[in-house]
């Protein structure tokens, strides 16, 4: 079974890789101008209603450049289409991933840093095809989501990587299981939620006229209002979470080590993480700060949660030192 | 989300006089309670809260802060000062959220007044001009519609409704703030737990050997480490017993721990000692504490015969060196062996000490430096012999884990002979015929036992919080009105009596789907009317 899950692994990062081209292809084909005119309509008609690409508007008479223009269009909509089919695929590989871990293990496999990992990641593709679901106008960020799964599932696999081990004394217990899995699910809300604001800061940018180069990969982003949105409904959504994992890790602190809350570095960095997304959020709701400023917080955010995940791993010794890196 | 700037300036040339004291103090406090404030001292309570995690904190790990000052002499006592050790004690951490928690309070009391007005206040009247609303839509209503059927659809619908005359106003929502309000102020509850748990909780750590000889009783003495809150005497300390009986742990042929359970007899003083056992996950529950299992180890039981043939036995716990195995380090010292008989004199320097390592499964093959598992398999102990002056007359406080250094480098403790493998059994004879003898071991625990009072405040606070938090992001401020107006006469309408219903919707919050639900609602206010006609013409 653990090899198994192994091999699913690799096959997934593929999967994730093939998805990524896809997308590639689709972002190079897009047509600049049917995108940047059809977007923000979409964005008025509301989410999800009609099938993407059914707002091209007719032209009275179709000049050789305009068929060339929809000609690619209609080959950018398939790549895009195939880019997403791909990215379900390459979420079903890798919950089969998970799952086999598992069982493999015999427990939730969520007992170290790779299992971690491999588990996050699956929340931010599952909650990603979600969004699409919803809004199918946004599939352009797909681009970044299998992006940034290829790099966190190859990090895993390479450096991360453990065998199966059964839990110690210290994590078998059911807060464990409520602990982990909603931190888990937090965090891998929190990465889906980088995609759009990350994106939203150089589609914000583009918008405003910049065309240096981080801004210019935004031209055939969704309108950036759309993104900001997108980005605080998700952070909204996983804080509330993130919360109760953090005060399920204190009650479950209390019976393990003695105490609630000790200030051990990974409780350290998720009260910083926990402040800086209140803040975030502080700073969405006041009217003088100006949006990109807060989407900087988010973005602040999740560093200060990938430092939790890694640096605290790496860099310093704590109660929760069983994370397990070899 | 709400749209909660910073708080409106004062009403603008309101009479005032100038009291330049009063004004500063003001124009600070205002200040203090901004948003922009509030978000300046989050960030900075997240920016100082960064060395705790960087340096040793004193609270969490001592020896490594000990370890600090040896690896940096310099740096470290200057780190000291600013508190680099004690982060989350420090005058600026502190500083940073009294500030916050005040800046909070003096934010959440003006809007929870706010509120209160709000709650008990009535829907606002409707716009003159409904259509400049973001949602607007007319209906012809089949019948004479009537607003207190309008009413009842919305109050079916959970919205408070008040009808003027032909308009019916109804608003939603207020969940919203009630929830951020219940959220702030449950920020302050937690805070006000861990201050209570800081003024008036305890704790204490020692360990504790197996058997009825070593029992501990609830002393501020009986603790190797222990700290009282403020408000706490030395006397003020429940009263109970603790004797380890048994100590079970199991382990994966990895040498992974899977399973610890530690078995005692509690006597709380109230004449029935009692059984009970705990384990890591679950921690004993007194009455008065909680006793939390922190670690195990080995105490070797050391028979040492002198050369005047008295012999004394000692039991003393090892400590783990850290390694999965179990290798443990130790000292068992006889400061009171070789007495002469005869003159009943105690010589200083004939005291004798054996130094060294406990091994629960020793290799069969040299070095033996480090145990191959973590249970008694192969047990045994390396010693070093040494006598000469312990150095425990001296009045120095040593750890009794650990020989005085300083009592070997001056050759006042000199070793005897080589280091010295002893299993279970066996015994080791010395230079002087005397000897030492390893009987077997006693497991023991290191304990925890704790009073936290202010948990139960923080756990409650932590649930209200939370229910706050979620009100407050998912609840959405909005207003509705319905205006009956009659048709107009000159438009011919065959229907005698028949009106039109003029609709209007405000999202107060950011609300993406309030188009749909104005919908639905205007819906249903249509359907509703379709069905009372029809209810009616069935009458008829
Ligand atoms: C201990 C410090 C604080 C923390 C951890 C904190 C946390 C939060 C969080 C997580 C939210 C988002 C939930 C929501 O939207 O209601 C929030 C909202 C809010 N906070 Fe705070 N807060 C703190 C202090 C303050 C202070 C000092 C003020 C007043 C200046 C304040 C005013 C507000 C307001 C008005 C909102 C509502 C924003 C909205 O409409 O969504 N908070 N706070």
């Amino acid at each position: 079974m653990a090899e198994l899950s192994d091999q699913l692994v690799t096959f997934a990062i593929l999967a994730y890789l093939v998805a990524m081209i896809s997308h590639a292809v689709e972002y190079a084909l897009g047509n600049a101008r049917a995108v940047s005119a059809k977007a923000p309509a979409r964005e008025l008609v509301g989410a999800g209603v009609g099938a993407p690409g059914d707002t091209v508007t007719a032209p009275a008479a179709p000049t050789a450049d305009e068929v060339r223009t929809a000609r690619t269009a209609r080959r950018a909509e398939l790549a895009g289409r195939i880019a997403a089919g791909v990215t379900v695929v390459a979420a079903a590989i890798h919950l089969g991933a998970v799952v086999t871990r598992g069982i493999a293990a015999d427990r939730m496999p969520w007992g170290n840093m790779y299992e971690f990992v491999l588990t996050v990641t699956w929340i931010g593709t599952a909650a990603w095809l979600a969004v699409l679901a919803k809004r199918p106008s946004l599939r352009r960020l797909g681009l970044f989501l299998s992006l940034v799964m290829v790099l966190l599932l190859a990090f895993a696999e390479l450096k991360l990587y453990v065998e199966v081990v059964p839990l110690m004394p210290a994590l078998q217990s059911y807060w464990f299981i409520i602990h982990v899995s909603t931190i888990i699910f937090a965090s891998g809300i929190f990465l889906l939620g980088i995609v759009p604001a990350v994106t939203f800061l150089m589609r914000n940018g583009y918008e405003q006229g910049r065309r240096s180069f981080p801004y210019t990969l935004a031209r055939r982003l969704p309108a950036a209002a759309g993104l900001e949105r997108l980005t605080f409904t998700l952070h909204a959504f996983s804080f509330p979470i993130f919360t109760f994992s953090v005060i399920a890790g204190a009650i479950w602190a209390e019976a393990a080590w003695g105490r609630a809350w000790g200030w051990d570095p990974k409780e350290t960095w998720a009260f910083i993480s926990w402040v800086v997304y209140a803040g975030y959020l502080h700073a969405r709701a006041t009217p003088s700060v100006k949006r990109n400023v807060a989407t900087w917080i988010a973005v602040l955010g999740f560093l200060t949660v990938l430092m939790n995940l890694f640096g605290v791993n790496f860099f310093f010794s704590g109660l929760h030192s069983y994370a397990g890196v070899e | 989300m709400t749209t909660v700037d910073d708080r409106p300036a004062a009403p603008a040339g309101a009479p005032r006089r100038p009291n330049p004291v009063l004004a500063l103090l003001r124009n600070s406090w205002r200040q203090l309670t901004s948003m922009r404030t509030a978000l300046v001292l989050l960030f900075l309570l997240a920016v100082a809260a960064i060395p705790g995690s960087v340096l040793p904190q004193r609270g969490v790990n001592p020896e490594q802060v000990d370890q600090y000052f040896r690896d940096h002499p310099e740096l470290a006592p200057q780190l000291d000062r600013l508190g680099g050790f004690e982060v989350f004690a420090s005058v600026w951490f502190s500083a940073i959220y009294l500030l916050l928690f005040t800046s909070l309070v003096g934010c959440i009391l003006p809007r929870m007044r706010d509120h209160l007005r709000a709650l008990r206040s009535r829907p606002p009247a409707a716009p003159k001009r409904l259509e400049r609303l973001p949602q607007h839509t007319v209906l012809e209503a089949p019948a004479a519609a009537d607003p207190e059927a309008i009413a009842a659809v919305l109050r079916r619908r959970r919205w408070r409704v008040v009808v003027r005359g032909n308009e019916v106003s109804a608003e939603k929502g207020y969940l919203k703030e009630t929830g951020n309000l219940l959220f702030h102020t449950s920020l302050v509850a937690v805070l006000l737990g861990v201050a209570l748990g800081s003024w008036f909780g305890w704790h204490g750590n020692r360990l504790l050997v197996a058997g009825e000889e070593n029992a501990f009783c609830n002393t501020r003495q009986q603790y190797a480490e222990a700290s009282l809150g403020p408000r706490v005497d030395s006397t003020d300390l429940p009263r109970f017993c603790l004797t380890l009986d048994d100590f079970d742990a199991r382990f994966l042929p990895s040498g992974q721990p899977e399973f610890y359970r530690a078995s005692v007899t509690v006597d709380e003083l109230d004449g029935t000692p009692r059984k009970a056992a705990f384990s890591v996950n679950s921690p004993l529950r007194l009455d008065s504490a909680n006793v939390y299992l922190l670690g195990h180890g080995y105490a070797p039981i050391l028979k040492y015969t002198d050369r005047y043939g008295r012999s004394q036995t000692s039991t003393v716990p090892f400590l783990t060196t850290g390694d999965a195995n179990l290798t443990s380090e130790g000292v068992a010292a006889f400061p009171d062996a070789n007495v002469d008989p005869q003159t009943g004199k105690r010589d200083p320097a004939q005291q004798i000490a054996f130094e060294g390592l406990y091994l629960p499964t020793a290799p069969e093959t040299g070095p033996f430096s480090s145990s191959q598992f973590p249970t008694e398999q192969n047990p045994a102990v390396v010693l070093v012999a040494y006598r000469g002056n312990l150095g425990l007359d001296a009045g120095i406080p040593g750890s009794v884990y650990q020989l005085d250094q300083r009592q070997v480098s001056s050759g006042k403790l000199k070793q005897i002979g080589d280091q010295r493998l002893l299993g279970v059994g066996e015994k080791w004879t010395l230079d002087d015929g005397s000897t030492l003898e390893f009987l077997g071991t006693k497991p023991y625990i290191t304990l925890s036992v704790r009073h936290a009072p202010g948990q139960t405040l923080m756990l409650v606070a932590c649930v209200v919080l939370l229910g706050g938090l979620m009100g407050s992001l998912f609840a959405r401020r909005r207003r509705v009105w319905f205006r009956v107006l009659p048709t107009d006469p000159t438009s011919g309408s065959p229907t005698s009596g028949s009106s039109l219903v003029e609709a209007g919707g405000l999202p107060r919050t950011e609300h993406p789907g309030f188009a749909d639900e104005f919908a639905q609602l205007v819906a249903a206010v249509r359907d509703d009317g379709r069905a009372d006609r029809r209810a009616r013409e069935g009458v008829e």
